[in-house]
């Protein structure tokens, strides 16, 4: 590791800030590259174990093995921020990545998804994760890794399926159903007893609400606080799962432009940072051009698209036309959905070589008709609904058994009954109770598993 | 950041080491996944016994490919047809097929996704595989024949006051001086008197010695398919037995209308053409069992496959060297391979050991149709060599 890309920290962050990005201080570590590669796999330093993090771990060792990705930062947004830098990199790549690192926090302190997730959450999400993890450890200690990892499994299964619409503490559902209004004493009430005692003089119980009172998509929130028979220590782990996922959706749905913005200010810092050597300047601008490369130097086309070149030539494109003004404000109130859909002209589009396709199952892929927002949704469909199809809790029976329902309407297509059938009995060993979860099959009609 | 080790003057390398540099966690989780496959391949033994390619001649280690193991998340069904969005020079109407899996650089890892495609190679020792099946089946272990044995060892025996130097018993010495030194005048140190030798005498060990006969049918109708059943099988039964007694001996027979006595690898290459005289070979093992073993100090085991298509003319022949081998033999077992058809023991040979065991004889019958069965005839025989009479 060297010592001298931190000289050039204050420099890169006073310019920075001179260019009118404000960020929470940042705190920077050099980490050696095993464990950068586990925060990548982790999502986060310090946080739960679990076996299928295991996995990851060894698909990321392959990977590396094979030269296919480097990881040169990973950023926490936070007061401070937290940014931990391959102990591997030269000096110019630091240099570059200090100052991409400084975009990600000015886009994390200001990008309105981020501050409504941080406030909910917390500023330290990087030392709350740690905190649930030595809980964890400590349930662990008292009731057996292997039933720990029987909640694990249910609830990282269902890490996606929360709700970021509503707070990420939420009261109870209300216990009755509302009072039922008091009937005007007129004449005609009056007339009306008199032909039938019964039916006037009923004076309605209340009546206890159905649980959920309406579809719920926080499948986490619902089993934590609902589930008929779970120990308490049990909804302590489904419930830092849900805080967790609160953490990582804006991270997951602004991806685009987070990583664009970043790009686009280390590309800028560095242009105007005239304190920065000549040689590492040429490795620098080198390194940000492997980055932001769309495709793969020996390819032809690509059928993924590299996100931070999107977002990097989608920022270029505003900042030049709007000025860095509209593309703050853009920066502050958009997602990546908004992003896309408003800011992916024709022209760009066109000029980036953006493509849409349809892929047979048996491998040949055929480039579609250059159609705008079909290609706009082509971008975003993995994102939907954090990535997971859209399934909710309909209601609880009086039994205990849990109705889920998938929206195949939304999602267009049926669930992989295989993988649900999993899910479900995951779900079902904290659940206790049976499940029911209803969604189409192939042909389009309606289909039920359950579990046990 | 100015707690960073390394760039610091004056701090040991070791409280400059941060945790992260003393643990993985992701080598951590990754042993638990290992340990769940580990689970996962023992719960479904039958199938990975069943596979006759696992076994790996010469080394005690089963190779078992398997899967990486999934975390399931609800997913949509794969469609017929996928869209996505690409970049590069590509036109309206292009078609390609798919090029391998791109990824931008830098991109970080999108863990979880096609994740499918790695196969592990675990190595399981064999012997582990043996006490799972063991614990699996639930079965008491074997009983060795404990038979009047010519075989002796020394073994402890007693004190004497005189013996070598080596086999002073100290502790026991030591107590010989205190008793003494309670007797008024008794000289205080150790005097010959109270030195104790331990004593070593012969005794007789019982038998735990084995001897398994594999015999095998290599006429021409049985095809290379019922051999390599037939081994998968032979197999797992000396694994079984291997783990009984310290000494295993393998003799292997193999016959059609003559018999031979081969080595183990090139009793598996044998083919024959010609009739089955099933007494051939059980009479080649009783010349064996007669020039070599003494079934009084053995264990003796006889395993036979074949297709069972035995020589009508030489049912009497065979039930008598049957009867000859079986009462010297703890236990006599014969599968019956007959890939294709199942005729369910109902030929020569399957009524020869039907006959055996209504005898009250030690011995069994298993139809062996497919490699899912092997588990079953494993099964089968062990559960049935345990429960049955100890031998005369």
């Amino acid at each position: 590791m060297s010592a001298d890309w931190r000289d050039y920290v204050r420099r890169i962050e006073e310019l920075a800030q001179r260019s009118g990005l404000a960020f929470h201080p940042v705190d920077f570590e050099a980490v050696p590259d095993s464990f950068m590669m586990e925060i990548a796999v982790y999502g986060l330093p310090v946080r739960m174990p679990h076996w299928s993090f295991g996995v990851r771990y060894i698909y990321q060792l392959i990977q590396r093995r094979m030269g296919h990705s480097r990881l040169f930062e990973v950023v926490f947004p936070g007061n401070p921020g937290h940014a931990y830098l391959a102990a591997s990199n030269g000096l110019a790549e630091n240099i570059l990545v200090t100052a991409h690192v400084l975009g990600h926090a000015d886009f994390s302190r200001n990008n309105l998804l981020f501050r409504r997730c941080q406030e909910q959450v917390s500023e330290h999400i990087v030392e709350h994760a740690a905190n649930h993890a030595r809980q964890i450890q400590q349930i662990i200690e008292t009731h057996g890794a292997q039933r720990v990892e029987t909640v694990l499994d249910a609830a990282l299964a269902l890490e996606q399926h929360i709700d970021i619409d509503q707070p990420l503490r939420r009261e109870r559902y209300p216990e009755y159903l509302e009072e039922p209004k008091v009937l005007a004493d007129d004449s005609f009430r009056k007339r009306f007893a008199a032909l039938d005692p019964v039916a006037a003089g009923t004076v309605e119980a209340k009546k206890r609400a159905p649980v959920p009172p309406h579809p719920e998509r926080d499948l986490l929130w619902l089993v934590a606080n609902y589930a008929p028979e779970m120990e308490s220590w049990e909804r302590d782990i489904f419930l830092a799962v849900r805080e967790e996922s609160f953490y990582f959706y804006p991270v997951f749905a602004t991806q685009i432009m987070n990583e664009g913005w970043a790009s686009y200010w280390h590309a800028r810092l560095l242009r105007e940072a005239d304190f920065i050597p000549q040689q590492s300047y040429v490795d620098a601008v080198k390194c940000h051009s492997d980055v932001v490369r769309p495709i793969a130097a020996d390819a032809q086309v690509s059928l993924a698209i590299n996100p931070y070149h999107l977002g990097f030539s989608m920022w270029e494109k505003i900042v030049e036309r709007d000025g860095l003004e509209a593309a703050r404000h853009i920066m502050e109130q958009d997602d990546d959905f908004a992003f896309v859909r408003n800011h992916l002209t024709r022209e760009l589009a066109d000029e980036l070589g953006l493509f849409r396709y349809s892929a047979r199952s048996d491998g040949q892929i055929k480039v579609l008709e250059p159609e705008l927002t079909a290609l706009h949704e082509a971008v975003l469909s993995p994102k939907y609904n954090f990535g997971a199809p859209v399934v909710s809790a309909q209601h609880v029976r009086t039994d205990g058994t849990l109705e889920l329902v998938h929206d195949s309407g939304t999602d267009g297509r049926g669930l992989d009954l295989e993988r649900s059938r999993k899910v479900l009995d995951y779900l079902q060993r904290v659940w206790r109770r049976p499940l029911v979860l209803t969604t189409v099959n192939q042909a389009g009609s309606t289909l039920e598993l359950t579990a046990p | 950041m100015e707690e960073e080790g390394g760039n610091r003057g004056g701090q040991s390398p070791l409280s400059a080491a941060k945790w992260y540099e003393l643990f993985s966690r992701g080598a951590r989780d990754w042993l638990r996944h290992d340990e769940k496959v580990r689970e996962a391949v023992r719960a479904n033994l039958p199938e990975i016994i069943a596979g006759g390619e696992v076994i790996n001649d010469g080394a005690r280690t089963v190779r078992v490919p398997v899967r990486m193991l999934e975390h399931y998340h609800f997913r949509l069904r794969r469609p017929e047809e996928r869209q996505g969005a690409g970049q590069g020079k590509a036109k309206p109407g292009d078609v390609f097929s798919d090029p391998s899996q791109q990824q931008g650089p830098g991109e970080k890892g999108a863990g979880g996704r096609d994740e499918g495609e790695v196969q592990l190679l675990l190595e399981f020792k064999v012997d582990d595989i043996v006490d799972w099946l063991w614990e699996e089946m639930q079965l008491p272990n074997l009983k060795a024949r404990v038979g009047p044995s010519e075989e002796t060892d020394w073994t402890r025996e007693g004190w004497d006051r005189r013996g070598a130097r080596s086999r002073l018993d100290r502790r026991r010495s030591f107590k010989e001086l205190v008793k003494r030194r309670g007797a008024p005048g008794a000289t205080p140190t150790f005097t010959d008197e109270d030195l104790r030798f331990r004593q070593l005498a012969r005794r007789k060990q019982p038998a735990i010695h084995a001897v398994v006969f594999f015999m095998l049918d290599v006429s021409g109708s049985m095809s290379d398919r019922d051999r390599k059943l037939a081994k998968t099988f032979f197999f797992w039964v000396v694994q079984g037995l291997r783990r009984e007694y310290r000494s295993l001996e393998t003799v292997f027979v193999a016959h059609t209308t003559e018999a031979w006595e081969f080595n183990e690898p090139e009793f598996f290459q044998v083919s024959g053409t010609g009739g089955t005289v099933a007494s051939t070979g059980l009479l080649k093992v009783r010349e064996i069992i007669d020039a070599r073993y003494n079934p009084g100090r053995c264990n003796l085991y006889l395993f036979y496959a074949s297709d069972g298509d035995n020589s009508v003319s030489d049912a009497a022949e065979a039930r008598a060297a049957l009867a000859s081998v079986a009462a010297d033999t703890c236990f006599t077992g014969y599968v019956e391979v007959s890939s294709g058809l199942s005729r369910q023991l109902a030929t020569e040979t399957g009524k020869l050991f039907a006959e055996l065991s209504g005898a009250g004889c030690a011995a069994g019958s298993y139809a062996l149709n497919d490699f899912d069965d092997v588990w079953g005839a494993v099964r089968h025989f062990f559960s049935a060599e345990s429960q049955a009479p100890e031998g005369p």
